[in-house]
């Protein structure tokens, strides 16, 4: 397998052939911020988050979904990307209904600690205070629609890992929404088996153990790098 | 509109009919929809979970695909329909005030009122379709009056006016 | 089929209109339809009956003369004249030839040069024999018979055609990329989802003259060496999709598509797809995914769709209208159309003028003709007593062109150097009761309902986008408002995932850059300079 070397905010990295700028990134510890994007699951490029410049290319490029190549310079943390990203996370708060306070994974949220990370301290759009609900039916997982940003780690992980397909986004645009089946009650499910890989990929607390402290909440999407190893490689990492 | 004839059974025939020609392809999934909106005139959640059986695709998948398409419906249509052309030409020459007019009118008679976009008749801004039929040049007083015409032939004999 | 069957079929078609006394061509599109065609067709029809000249006189259906704001249309073939605005009484003085006519050096049709329209007004589209009297599919024997697929594809690059589906993209080397992929298996799609709000150009090509686009996917498939067409037709448009499966049930009955075509080992299937309301299934990877039966959202390219597209198979997708213009040009030569037009875009444009204009409907004009050229010869200018503010081209991801850039060509070049775009071709002007924010509004507010949300910036934005313009419309704006304005959309333009968060924020930034007084009065004067908009607290009209 062929390696090409990059240069990433100034320092040479070593890619595999076919790998994303995203992965080569991380493997050298540069952590480019996202939220759709999960190791061993295909890449939808929804949220945007990890758009960065290449040198001689004139639009932006989604890290997550561009090959790194030979040669290749690229910046992740430039001034413009940093206003862009804030600019991102802050529609995506203004969009849901996000109360950290009273939220089950306080302290545990990707989206949480993204605006954390970018210094975002108050948004400046209209909150749309939408009105969603909340699915409790299923005997162990909660589902809070106020608090997704659809980023569709949990369709994937459902789908591409465990083969349920119990999942999928109904509607489109901002009347987009996570649906169980046929939008009935999830706990009414025919196809869902209880594998909670969904809880565990999702970025926020819309979905989420029932009757667990946030301490217990903390998610990890890692597991499907393994899984997938292991299904692939039979490795166990 | 729901079709006058036709008992469930033979539309079932009739949907398993289309379903065959695609080989019961979930490829097929929006033709198959499409079949399915045409024999029962809106799409249930019974309808849905039989098509993904026979397609064998996720019933989720299915919902999702349907719900992402304006043409779907998921209710049954109401028994007149109102469709003030929304495209750029028909709003720059007063869609709006022909769509206010109209649901005005549609709360004293039964109708449905919807927005299309741009039914091929700009040169004719504004347009209205009142169950199917195309009304160009048309006016708020024009519009209800149709609406009107349309209710009362199809209603005859004397109702109450709320 | 075979080549001595097509000529003779053409023979014999053409030798049987000459021998009528007339023909009588009634317009069967959506515009003329509307007004009432169906019904003149029928007084036509019985006034032949009545007056027994069953033999002489023939009364059939054709495609968009055009002139739909003055319909119905009527075209009488022997006389070559055609009748505006006429009414079921009208029938014996038509027949007669004795109703008042328009002629061919009309104000309407002399800035005009109709080559994809060429069959509107002289052909019926729901009989395939009158496409074939007017030589068509001649091309197509050539491009079977007569011609490799390289000897096609050197053809179309050489003419310059370029994709008319908005982003003008040259066909020829789109052809190319297709072709040189090597895969057992490839598509062609013809992309017929106009989804723009005020456009009906490819819907009345395929209503007018369907055969013309099936000629020119068969001649792609040979070219590209796919055996699999697509044409993914708007579920919006019933009459185009039932004039498509007429046309292509008549073809492959012709041996003309499906299997061993002209006779050759060649098979070129086509079916239609059908779209169920999203406007974002016009581009192109939603498209693919829609076909394959999902939801319509684009998918990331790379890959492009002529490398893996339809079930991962190398694809070809063109406009309709691109389409369209493949058969003349394969049977004219690649000079005959390259002097057609601009020289850096050749051939013709159709657009649908529309709005506060004299003569309102379908124009088909050489690329590069001036904005003003046609709104004040063909167009006829706006009519006395209102006062022309701009003109909105490319829909929602286009602007409005103000006066002072009338003269611009209209050509895939000059528009985006003044803020817009070709598009589709939807053109309309508008006078001074129309208020630039409202329109940037009613712009926002078609993106956003037409967003697919899969990606933030658009998903999200939009809303944002709306909101903010809905509240300097009510008499509520910030004086920041503008700046965030600017600041989402380039938001939008940098990070949406395609073409339709990309370009959503266009009208917003093309208003904002020629109309800014108008945005400036509702903020700070409260005021709608247009009077359109209700300001809050203000008394209802
Ligand atoms: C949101 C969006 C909508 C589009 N709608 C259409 C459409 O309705 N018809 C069309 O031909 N192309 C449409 N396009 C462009 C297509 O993606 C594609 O470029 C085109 O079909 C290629 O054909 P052409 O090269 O012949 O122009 C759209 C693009 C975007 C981003
Ligand atoms: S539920 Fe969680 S994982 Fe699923 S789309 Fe919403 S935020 Fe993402
Ligand atoms: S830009 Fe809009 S339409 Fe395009 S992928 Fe993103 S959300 Fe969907
Ligand atoms: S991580 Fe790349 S778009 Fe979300």
């Amino acid at each position: 397998m062929s390696v090409h070397t990059l240069e990433i905010d100034g320092r040479m990295v070593t890619a595999l052939e076919g790998e994303t700028i995203l992965a080569a990134a991380e493997d050298a510890g540069i952590f480019i911020p996202k939220l759709c994007a999960v190791e061993g699951l295909s890449a939808p490029g929804a949220c945007r988050l990890c758009m960065v410049e290449i040198a001689g290319q004139n639009k932006l490029r989604a890290a997550c979904l561009t090959r790194a190549a030979e040669g290749m310079v690229v910046r992740t943390e430039t001034s413009a990307l940093r206003e862009q990203r804030k600019l991102l996370v802050e529609l995506l708060l203004a969009e849901g209904n996000h109360v950290c306070s009273v939220c089950v994974v306080n302290g545990y949220c990707e989206l949480q600690s993204l605006a954390a990370a970018l210094d975002v301290d108050h948004v400046r759009f209209t909150p749309r205070y939408p009105a969603r609900t909340i699915d409790l039916s299923h005997e162990r997982f909660g589902l809070d629609h106020n608090r997704c940003i659809l980023c569709t780690r949990c369709v994937r992980a459902c789908d591409e890992i465990e083969g349920a397909h119990t999942l999928d986004v109904a509607g489109r645009g901002r009347t987009a929404r996570i649906i169980t089946d046929l939008a009935e009650p999830w706990g009414h499910s025919e196809s869902c088996t209880g594998c909670g890989k969904c809880v565990r990929t999702c970025p926020t607390g819309a979905l989420f153990l029932k009757n667990k402290p946030a301490a217990e909440m903390k998610k990890d999407s890692g597991f499907i790098r393994q899984i997938i190893a292991a299904r692939r490689e039979k490795i166990w990492i | 509109m729901i079709p006058a004839s036709g008992n469930e059974d033979e539309r079932l025939k009739a949907l398993d009919a289309v379903m065959a020609g695609h080989h019961y392809s979930g490829h097929a999934l929006i033709e198959v929809l499409h079949a399915a909106q045409k024999e029962w005139g809106y799409l249930t959640s019974g309808l849905m979970r039989h098509i993904a059986r026979k397609l064998r695709l996720p019933p989720s998948r299915v919902l999702g695909v349907a719900t992402f398409y304006h043409l779907f419906r998921f209710t049954s249509p109401a028994p007149h329909e109102a469709v003030v052309c929304m495209g750029t030409a028909c709003y720059v020459q007063g869609a709006a005030n022909l769509l206010d007019s109209a649901r005005r009118a549609c709360a004293r008679n039964g109708w449905a009122v919807t927005t299309g976009r741009c039914v091929g008749s700009c040169g004719l801004a504004p347009v209205a379709v009142c169950d199917g039929a195309a009304m160009s040049r048309a006016t708020p007083a024009a519009l209800s009056a149709e609406m009107e015409r349309k209710y009362d032939a199809a209603n005859p004999g004397p109702r109450a006016r709320g | 089929m075979t080549p001595q069957i097509l000529a003779r079929a053409r023979e014999a078609e053409q030798d049987r209109q000459s021998r009528l006394r007339d023909r009588i061509l009634c317009c069967t599109v959506a515009g003329c339809l509307s007004s009432g065609a169906g019904a003149v067709r029928r007084s036509l029809e019985q006034e032949v009956e009545r007056q027994g000249l069953g033999g002489a006189v023939e009364i059939a259906g054709t495609g968009c003369m055009g002139l739909c704001g003055d319909g119905p249309l009527i075209r009488s073939s022997k006389r070559d004249l055609i009748y505006s605005k006429v009414a079921p009484g009208h029938a014996p003085a038509v027949i007669a030839g004795a109703h008042p006519a328009m002629t061919a050096d009309h104000p309407f049709y002399k800035g005009q040069r109709r080559l994809v329209l060429a069959n509107s007004g002289r052909a019926d589209p729901e009989r395939i024999r009158d496409y074939i009297a007017a030589g068509g599919y001649e091309a197509l024997l050539q491009a079977v018979t007569r011609m490799t697929p390289d000897e096609i594809i050197s053809v179309i690059r050489r003419s310059g055609l370029r994709g008319r589906g908005g982003a003008g993209y040259p066909a020829g080397l789109k052809w190319e990329l297709v072709a040189r992929q090597k895969s057992p298996v490839k598509y062609v799609v013809c992309n017929a989802d106009e989804g723009d709000p005020g456009a009906f150009m490819n819907r009345s090509v395929l209503e007018g003259d369907p055969h013309r686009v099936l000629e020119g996917m068969v001649i792609a498939g040979r070219a590209v060496g796919a055996q699999q067409g697509f044409i993914y037709a708007r579920g919006e448009s019933p009459l185009a999709i039932e004039r498509l499966q007429t046309a292509i049930g008549q073809a492959r009955n012709e041996r003309l598509c499906g299997e061993r075509i002209f006779d050759t080992s060649f098979n070129f299937r086509i079916d239609l797809r059908i779209g169920a309301g999203a406007y974002v299934c016009g581009e192109e990877t939603a498209l693919i995914a829609s076909i394959e039966g999902g939801r319509g959202q684009p998918r990331p390219r790379p890959p492009y769709p002529p490398e893996s597209g339809l079930w991962g198979a190398p694809t070809l997708i063109n406009n309709v209208e691109t389409f369209a213009n493949v058969p003349a040009i394969v049977a004219n030569g690649a000079e005959w159309f390259s002097k057609i037009g601009a020289p850096a875009s050749p051939g013709t444009k159709i657009f649908a003028l529309a709005g506060r204009v004299a003569r309102t409907g379908l124009v088909e004009v050489p690329v590069g003709t001036s904005l003003q050229t046609i709104i004040e010869d063909i167009g006829g200018g706006v009519p006395e007593g209102y006062e022309f503010k701009a003109a909105q081209t490319g829909g929602p991801a286009g602007g409005c062109i103000p006066a002072s850039a009338l003269g611009v060509p209209m050509d895939y070049d000059s528009l985006p150097a003044i803020g817009t775009m070709m598009g589709s071709g939807g053109l309309i002007v508008m006078d001074s009761s129309t208020c630039m924010v409202d329109i940037a509004r009613f712009f926002m507010e078609f993106c956003m309902e037409e967003s697919c949300g899969k990606c933030v910036p658009c998903r999200a934005g939009t809303v944002q986008m709306h909101s903010i313009l809905e509240r300097i419309t009510r008499g509520e704006g910030d004086p920041r408002d503008i700046a965030r304005l600017m600041e989402l959309a380039d938001l939008l333009q940098n990070t949406s995932a395609c073409g339709l968060g990309i370009a959503a924020p266009n009208p917003v930034i093309s208003t904002l850059r020629y109309f800014r007084e108008e945005y400036e009065s509702h903020i700070h004067a409260r005021r709608c300079p247009a009077a359109r908009c209700r300001m809050h607290g203000e008394a209802a009209a």
